[in-house]
């Protein structure tokens, strides 16, 4: 891909980025940064990729750590989130009309 | 022959994209913020799915027993951590992150598979860069494994610091701030070795080891000095950090979803860690280096 386009990309996505979280309640702190930590987990891709097209035996030991590593990433921080989450669904299901339920 | 064409990939992609941001988005409000991260989990699916049948690969067996073995490890120590101990496995997770996007970008400057930048940069004249990353993408690839491993070992430090394995106080080393630097600038300066390098031959394999190795060190006294209360901030910090090297990747590799993942946690990453200072009335240098000024008692 054009090296122009890329950089359109990058900036673009970081505005998005600023956007999209500016008005997040307290509460949410540290869910939201679990969850953008498993996002950022999508390196796996990259993992996979590199791992396809490694020829030496080192390179392919190295790549298989890197997808190892970026699954524990993505899956357990997906999960991890959905349980953090699921603790405040708990919290305010005591609250009568609190929650999207 | 690979099932998906690049257009299609490039789509799916693209879908996978806008889950992370709807992901985001669900997140930052109570009333959305679970079926936000189940979205979010299900662009990254797709994005895996996605990369599988996109082009021709060796090793998918050994890949799919890998991510088999990332499951066994990620899931169980996400479902059986205590509730108390949860920033501390996020920590952890963010860390291992950073690795692999240090490991990724490292093994593609060293085989070279598609540089995308070589084409555009000036001076590539015909084949005579044929192979060699280029000066965009072997900084890129640099920044990587720089930042990636300052991810790394300064999450390592911070789960121990969480996890009581050490003191969580403040440890300030007599000069601790000077070896910060140095390490630092050491892995600079390696870095630039990197990118010469990288302009028109790939780069030596033990530069990016010894880069890694001086990147290890730099975040471990990166994260010494902070206190045990500031220590969530940090790791919110470290976060958007793996989130730029994971967009770094994305431009190595030449793939908009790396680089579009990665850019929007970055960003988001860094709004959410001054909210996060903001919320307990610190700013984020404080944090980082108050333990360095002389009103703090010294160890």
């Amino acid at each position: 891909m054009d090296g122009m386009t890329m950089l359109a990309l990058f900036v673009l996505a970081a505005f998005v980025g600023f956007e999209v979280v500016s008005k997040v309640s307290t509460t949410l702190h540290t869910p939201l940064m679990s969850g953008a930590n498993a996002i950022h987990g999508v390196i796996l891709v990259g993992a996979i990729l590199v791992t396809g097209q490694t020829t030496s035996w080192f390179g392919t030991t190295l790549g298989l750590l890197a997808v190892v590593l970026a699954t524990v990433n993505m899956v357990g921080g997906f999960v991890v989130t959905d349980r953090m989450l699921e603790m405040f669904k708990g919290r305010s299901s005591g609250r009568p009309g609190g929650g999207a339920r | 022959m690979s099932v998906l064409s690049a257009n299609w990939t490039a789509f799916f992609y693209l879908v996978a994209a806008v889950c992370f941001i709807l992901a985001l988005k669900g997140l930052s409000s109570p009333g959305t913020a679970r079926r936000g991260n189940l979205i979010g989990a299900g662009g990254a699916v797709l994005a895996v799915v996605t990369a599988f049948l996109s082009e021709d690969m060796d090793h998918v067996l050994a890949i799919l027993v890998a991510i088999a073995i990332g499951c066994a490890i990620g899931v169980p120590a996400a479902r059986r951590v205590a509730m108390t101990q949860m920033p501390q496995l996020v920590a952890l997770f963010n860390g291992v992150g950073g690795a692999a996007a240090a490991l990724v970008a490292a093994l593609e400057l060293q085989h070279g598979r598609s540089f995308g930048w070589t084409d555009y940069l000036p001076g590539s004249q015909g084949h005579a860069l044929l192979g060699a990353p280029g000066g965009i993408a072997s900084a890129a690839g640099a920044f990587t494994v720089l930042v990636g491993c300052i991810s790394f070992s300064g999450s390592c430090v911070t789960f121990a610091k969480l996890q009581e394995l050490m003191t969580t106080r403040p440890v300030t080393i007599r000069g601790g701030q000077y070896l910060f630097g140095g390490s630092l600038l050491v892995s600079v300066a390696l870095s630039i070795v990197i990118v010469v390098q990288g302009r028109t031959d790939i780069p030596d394999a033990w530069l990016l080891a010894v880069l890694a190795l001086f990147s290890l060190v730099a975040g471990v006294l990166f994260v010494l000095p902070v206190g045990g209360a500031d220590v969530p901030i940090v790791i919110s910090l470290l976060n958007a950090f793996t989130g730029l090297t994971v967009a770094a990747s994305g431009y190595v590799l030449n793939n908009t979803l790396l680089l579009v993942a990665g850019t929007l946690v970055g960003a988001s990453g860094t709004i959410l860690t001054r909210l996060m200072a903001s919320a307990m009335g610190r700013s984020v240098t404080s944090i980082l280096f108050g333990a360095f000024r002389p009103s703090t008692a010294v160890l």
